[in-house]
């Protein structure tokens, strides 16, 4: 494995050979742009060696052609002017690839999303945008070299990071494709919030015996190692070969080394704790929905608070959440309408002649979980609809039962002040304090405190860290069933790269001039990833960044006062020419 | 009285179309730019956008660069606090917005030229609604070149 990637002598600029085909995208671009006028205005100075328009440059007949063309007139860049660069940029990377050419010889222009359809109404100036695009986009391959992706071996072992569900059921996925794993928990019991559940949505199934045989499901697969007690103090080595440190028992004990290929965090989440007075929260009989639902779980009759019978409940909805009261929590929790519903059916079961007030903002018991809603008002239990604007008020009486006083929007705004025994916060999934592994694994964690995943529908497990997953409720609340899925998807994304043996990295990475460079030191901190480092032979010292550690953002382009950083890709030749090349009105 | 130094003069404009510079990023806000065209919305094709890793990677002189090259504004699409590298990728984006402001009013050119917002995956009417607004505010500031000029202003990056 080298460090460093340079390019490898790409031709001189003024000698490509580039060719450029431009999509009539069956219409979409064609209608509103003369595609053929873009080929006759492009300003091709003598270098572009074939420019053609295709009906669907994506079509197998096309790609052949192209691939066809590279090899016939040897070309050495390749522009592509269709869709959005999201959609086939490796397509035909892989175009290039199979004609012998650099995949990082090709420019996608997109003159569909941001151009055909956005001028919809004016042909010429959609035309002399598309031929501007088109222009950019040669004038960044003149500039672009040959790139080699960085191989690196991978090593067949993954290290789960937190041992509820998500991550216990991924652990076992791990195992059964072949792949040994670490478990590492940092309580002295497996399991997280599951453990300690009884009766859950949907099916009712028992949350203990689901963590059960899960543990058993661990026990019987010995390329399985867990650790309980334990806690991720160290990352050193690059993506393939982490060196973990993991220390077990407290603070101070000793730690272990374990060599992984790839991370899977599932760290999961906490409760939301309420303020001091927020809904009540403080007074004798409110509670929160956890507590609750233990009480529930643990009764086997009616429920009983400091030794009285309760004959009432009322459910404050949205704590934490939503903004409730004009708290900061801004997400939906998922989890917790389905849940406290799923909880009041079963309370109602125990206990049927119980009054359970449900003062809610919006029911969310979506898809599967909705006949559950039904259950419960089947079973007595009434909803009340509440605004953000006027948010309930819970209150002690003289008598010592509280009160809680609502705005009813179902029924014409009437104000209820219902006397109850017990008042359940229903509260929000909060992100769980883990500030020393977010600094371990440099985790990017978003402003609402949860981890961040690179994209939430195309790569809803990867982080911009290569080799860590994130899975389960540490990404955001979800309910069970989304926690495992999600840890099912880490162990694809983890069998995908530990499998093959080695991985490939995305040559996109930034570069230092070494002749440019003062070695100042001010893009040391630039760095979040600690790419860069400071290197020096004899007397001289200059910044290097590590190809295998660089993510691949330019972070540190604008912060080297002698501008000797370039980010492969997006280099200050390549983008000072597009923009040269977008400011001209084309004919 | 004393006169501003390097303040752009006004020009009135009849069919002066503004052409506008966007960064945007690849992850987060080039898809909510695409969203805009999926839904067929309209805006100025006097926008042209160039997708970067990430807004904390815009070199000020590209912003400058871009200005004297002939366009009338740049249009920082940013990641916000969604930004999957950096956690303070706000924080350096706007650095550099204010490291390329100071160096515009250097050559007397209005720092009103460039804005920023944060544009998610999803933003398709916020960014049609800032490239529209954007084009209507650089209008009476007229282009850049011939402001550049009656200014007396002709330094290079
Ligand atoms: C009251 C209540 C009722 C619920 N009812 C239901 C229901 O009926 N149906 C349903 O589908 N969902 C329900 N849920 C949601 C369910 O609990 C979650 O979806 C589930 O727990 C998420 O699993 P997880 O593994 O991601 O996280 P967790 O359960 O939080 O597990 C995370 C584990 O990681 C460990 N950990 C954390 N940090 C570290 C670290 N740094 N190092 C090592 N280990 C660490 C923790 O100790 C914990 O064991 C309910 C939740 C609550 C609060």
């Amino acid at each position: 494995m080298t460090e460093t990637m340079v390019p490898v002598g790409g031709p001189e600029a003024s000698a490509r050979r580039i060719g450029v085909y431009v999509c009539h995208c069956g219409g979409n671009i064609s209608d509103y742009v003369d595609v053929e006028k873009v080929i006759a205005d492009i300003r091709g100075a003598g270098d572009v060696v074939v420019a053609k328009t295709a009906m669907f440059t994506c079509s197998d007949a096309t790609q052949q052609e192209i691939v066809a063309d590279i090899q016939a007139n040897e070309l050495d860049g390749l522009v592509v002017a269709s869709c959005s660069p999201k959609l086939h940029t490796y397509t035909f990377r892989g175009v290039a690839a199979r004609a012998g050419l650099n995949p990082y010889e090709y420019t996608q222009v997109n003159i569909r999303e941001q151009c055909s359809w956005v001028h919809t109404d004016d042909t010429q100036a959609a035309t002399a945008k598309a031929t501007a695009l088109v222009n950019a986009g040669i004038g960044r391959t003149r500039h672009t070299t040959p790139l080699v992706p960085l191989v690196v071996e991978t090593l067949p072992h993954t290290l789960v990071i937190g041992g509820g569900i998500a991550g216990l059921r991924a652990a076992i996925g791990l195992a059964d494709i072949g792949l040994k794993v670490t478990l590492v928990e940092r309580e002295l019991a497996l399991g997280g919030w599951v453990k300690d559940l009884g009766t859950m949505y949907p099916h009712n199934r028992n949350g203990r015996e689901l963590i059960d045989s899960l543990i058993a499901g661990v026990k019987r697969r010995p390329a399985i190692t867990v650790l309980t007690g334990a806690e991720v103090v160290g990352k050193a080595g690059s993506f393939g070969n982490y060196r973990m440190s993991v220390r077990i028992g407290d603070p101070g004990s000793a730690s272990i080394e374990v060599a992984v290929g790839s991370v899977v965090v599932a760290t999961g989440f906490d409760a939301y704790a309420p303020a001091d007075g927020e809904f009540g929260f403080g007074l004798d009989g409110v509670v929160t929905l956890p507590d609750f639902k233990a009480m529930v779980d643990s009764a086997t009759g009616p429920l009983m608070w400091k030794g009285r019978k309760v004959r009432s409940v009322a459910y404050v909805y949205c704590v934490g959440s939503r903004g409730t009261g004009g708290c900061a929590g801004q997400a939906c929790s998922r989890y917790c309408c389905a849940a406290t519903v799923q909880t009041a059916v079963q309370l109602s079961g125990l206990d049927p002649a119980i009054g359970q007030y449900h003062l809610y903002r919006d029911m969310r018991t979506y898809g599967k979980f909705e006949p559950l809603y039904t259950e419960a008002r089947k079973a007595g239990s009434v909803f009340l609809k509440f605004d953000n604007d006027m948010p309930p008020a819970v209150e002690t009486r003289p008598d010592g039962r509280l009160t809680v006083t609502v705005t009813d929007l179902l029924t014409e705004r009437t104000e209820l002040a219902i006397p109850v025994d017990l008042v359940v916060l229903v509260t929000a999934m909060a992100p769980r304090a883990n500030d020393e592994l977010v600094k371990v694994l440099k985790l990017p964690a978003g402003a609402d405190g949860f981890f961040n995943e690179i994209h939430p529908k195309l790569r809803p497990v990867e982080t911009v860290v290569d080799g860590v997953l994130i899975a389960g409720a540490c990404q955001g609340p979800k309910t069970s069933s989304e926690s495992v899925a999600s840890g099912l998807a880490a162990v694809t994304q983890s069998a995908a790269v530990l499998k093959k043996g080695y991985t490939e990295l995305d040559p996109l990475v930034a570069l230092v001039v070494p002749e440019a460079c003062t070695a100042c030191g001010d893009c040391l901190t630039a760095c979040p990833y600690d790419a860069i480092a400071m290197t020096q032979e004899g007397d001289r010292h200059w910044a290097v960044i590590s190809a295998a550690g660089c993510k691949g953002c330019g972070g540190c382009v604008p912060m080297c006062p002698e501008s000797a950083i370039d980010l492969l890709g997006y280099t200050d030749a390549e983008v000072t020419s597009m923009i040269e090349s977008l400011a001209e009105v084309p004919a | 009285m004393t006169a501003p130094v390097a303040t752009e003069p006004r020009a009135s404009a009849d069919t002066f179309v503004p052409k506008i510079l966007v960064f945007s990023t690849n992850n987060i806000s080039d898809p909510g730019i695409d969203l805009a065209g999926s839904a067929h919305m309209h805006y100025s094709p006097g926008v042209r956008v160039i997708g970067l890793p990430c807004t904390s990677g815009v070199r000020p002189s590209w912003i400058l660069h871009a200005l004297e090259s002939g366009f009338d504004g740049v249009f920082v699409a940013s990641d916000g606090d969604e930004c999957a590298y950096l956690h303070d990728c706000a924080k350096r984006s706007s650095r550099i917005m204010s490291l390329a402001q100071t160096a515009m009013r250097e050559r007397g050119i209005d720092a009103g030229r460039l804005r920023m917002a944060a544009i998610c995956s999803v933003c398709s009417e916020p960014f049609t609604k800032h490239v529209v607004g954007f084009a209507a505010a650089l209008v009476p500031l007229g282009p850049v070149m011939a402001t550049k000029a009656a200014a007396g202003t002709g330094a290079q990056a």
